[in-house]
């Protein structure tokens, strides 16, 4: 391993004055030495082996098929209906969470409910992957409690309508169990943000209720919940085990592509998987920037 | 005024509260019904007596204890230094921290078979105790976002600079800092980090998967294509293990607050 001489001579002589008695200076490059080595091996070199993949043919040389080939039709097709669901589970979560986290902080409810609501979002934002799908499987599936009580009490055939789990809106609605307690638990330090002097300014103004919520609160929380909306679109995007789990292959998403790609090379084409990979990536880090940005801008308005 | 705002609370929360306890129960009433004359623990019985719960159980849990271990001890030291000495470098640590939230896991799965595939420089595919080794690290990259910002507000919330230098005027030497000092005053924070990273990791399916390795998320999965109730009785355990995870994590932390202040 080049750590110890390495870092000696990479070290600039100001961080050894900034301590003076606890150990030579070469130590403090040392310290961070196992965090950046396994970022190094376990997160930064295999994602840009991919990008690298993504931008070469089989032999190797440099090229930008792989991209341009992202955009035939039955992969474009694999990343619009993975937007579609992303997108509106997305929308729904944040709408939905925003909503009950101004409820339970906000509406004049008892005070055990909020410290419930949070306790539970903690919770099912963590209750994802394989058993949410059994989950809803029990609930909606042709054989789930609601679909038969829908049939036996209510002579209504939910699978009559066209509707399924295993398709874009049951999807979607398996999605919102996890992204609703997200939005709660990212939107409600936002939420304490707005002070109750904001309020009774704007009430002894005159302001009515629906003037303090378009004129002051949703200004100020706008960055938070489109940010949080952001984040919560990446966190659909990359998740492949729900979906998988429920819906097979019969959903053409790009994660279950990718995983099929990776489990038996699908698109019979290694590097177009690697661009389907960086495609992927490109989406998540885009939201992603946007969320950061979007707090940051928000946390500056708190101040 | 007040009072329709007020009901409207309510009948949010209420929603709310039918579309998140609905799937319990229907998945709950389903896990019953395996026994065809009524009610019965059937499916439960069945899925805790299966060698395959068992052990692939067992072999998940090995997993997130080894992985708590380690994302601790790579973490602790390395928030506690940027801390005390580094604290420029902090905004980059900080980012390759949440990067695993950016990258999807499956992703960073596929990098690691393309870099250490058999024929690698670093074959950690090769065999089965080098890919445990290689899914322990890529649960600790999963984990490293909760790990990191858990702890680095635990040490915020103490005066770092003042106890290391109490302990070396003292005479501790930099383990028995780090050991005696700086992880019993983070505790709660290091045990919020790690039964979080425990709910992430327990049935944590596409990484196992895809490396190939006997986890409880792939077992999961076999179960839930091949058979009816079990994957109900399944899914009411994974619920409760995420959800005395996160209970321990709320025992905890308001076990700390008060030792906080006082500190």
């Amino acid at each position: 391993m080049p750590t110890s001489p390495d870092s000696v001579t990479h070290c600039p002589p100001e961080a050894g004055q900034a301590r003076k008695r606890l150990a030579p200076s070469a130590l403090n490059w040392l310290g961070v030495v196992p965090f950046f080595l396994f970022a190094l091996l376990f997160l930064i070199l295999p994602t840009a082996t991919l990008m690298i993949g993504a931008f070469q043919d089989a032999n190797g040389h440099f090229t930008l098929g792989n991209i341009a080939k992202l955009f035939d039709d039955s992969i474009l097709s694999a990343y619009w209906i993975s937007f579609e669901v992303s997108a509106a589970s997305a929308l729904g979560g944040s709408l939905i969470g925003l909503l009950l986290a101004l409820a339970a902080i906000q509406g004049g409810l008892p005070a055990w409910i909020r410290p419930t609501l949070m306790t539970f979002s903690g919770v099912a934002s963590n209750f994802a992957g394989i058993p949410l799908s059994f989950a809803f499987l029990s609930t909606l599936g042709r054989m789930g409690l609601v679909t038969v009580l829908l049939r036996n009490y209510a002579d209504f055939d939910l699978y009559s309508t066209g509707f399924s789990i295993l398709s874009f809106i049951g999807l979607t609605l398996t999605y919102l169990y996890f992204q609703i307690p997200l939005m709660v638990l990212i939107v409600t330090p936002a939420i304490d943000g707005l002070r109750a002097e904001w309020r009774e300014a704007c009430e002894s103004l005159g302001g009515s209720s629906v003037a303090y919520w378009w004129h002051i609160a949703l200004p100020i929380l706008w960055p938070s919940i489109l940010g949080s909306t952001l984040l919560l679109f990446a966190n659909a995007f990359g998740a492949v085990a729900t979906a998988y789990a429920l819906t097979g292959s019969s959903l053409n998403i790009v994660p279950i592509l990718l995983y099929a790609q990776i489990r038996g090379d699908v698109l019979h084409d290694q590097n177009l998987g690697y661009a389907l990979a960086l495609g992927m990536i490109v989406v998540t880090g885009l939201s992603n920037a946007g969320y950061i940005w979007l707090r940051s801008r928000a946390e500056r308005g708190r101040e | 005024m007040k009072s329709t705002s007020r009901l409207g609370a309510w009948v949010a929360i209420a929603i709310g509260t039918i579309y998140f306890l609905l799937p319990l129960i229907a998945t709950f009433e389903f896990s019953l019904k395996m026994n065809r004359d009524g009610y019965s623990f059937e499916a439960y019985k069945v899925v805790l007596s299966d060698p395959g719960f068992q052990a692939t159980f067992g072999y998940s849990t090995l997993m997130a204890v080894l992985t708590i271990i380690v994302g601790i001890l790579l973490v602790v030291p390395t928030a506690y230094w940027i801390q005390l000495k580094l604290p420029r470098l902090r905004p980059l640590v900080e980012f390759i921290t949440l990067l695993p939230l950016v990258i999807p896991a499956i992703v960073i799965v596929f990098g690691y078979l393309k870099l250490y595939n058999s024929s690698a420089w670093l074959p950690l595919t090769g065999n089965d105790r080098a890919t445990d080794f290689l899914l322990m690290c890529s649960y600790v990259t999963l984990a490293l976002p909760y790990l990191y910002r858990s702890i680095d507000a635990g040490l915020r919330a103490i005066d770092v600079r003042t106890l290391t230098e109490a302990a070396e005027s003292l005479g501790a030497s930099w383990p028995s800092i780090l050991l005696q000092v700086i992880f019993p005053n983070v505790k709660s924070a290091i045990l919020s980090g790690a039964f979080l990273t425990f709910a992430v990791v327990i049935g944590e399916f596409t990484m196992a998967s895809l490396l190939g390795r006997p986890a409880f998320g792939p077992y999961l999965q076999l179960i839930g294509a091949n058979r009816a109730y079990e994957p109900s009785a399944l899914a009411i355990i994974a619920f409760l293990v995420t959800w005395a995870s996160m209970g321990l994590i709320q025992v905890f932390a308001r076990n700390a607050r008060p030792a906080r202040k006082t500190a």
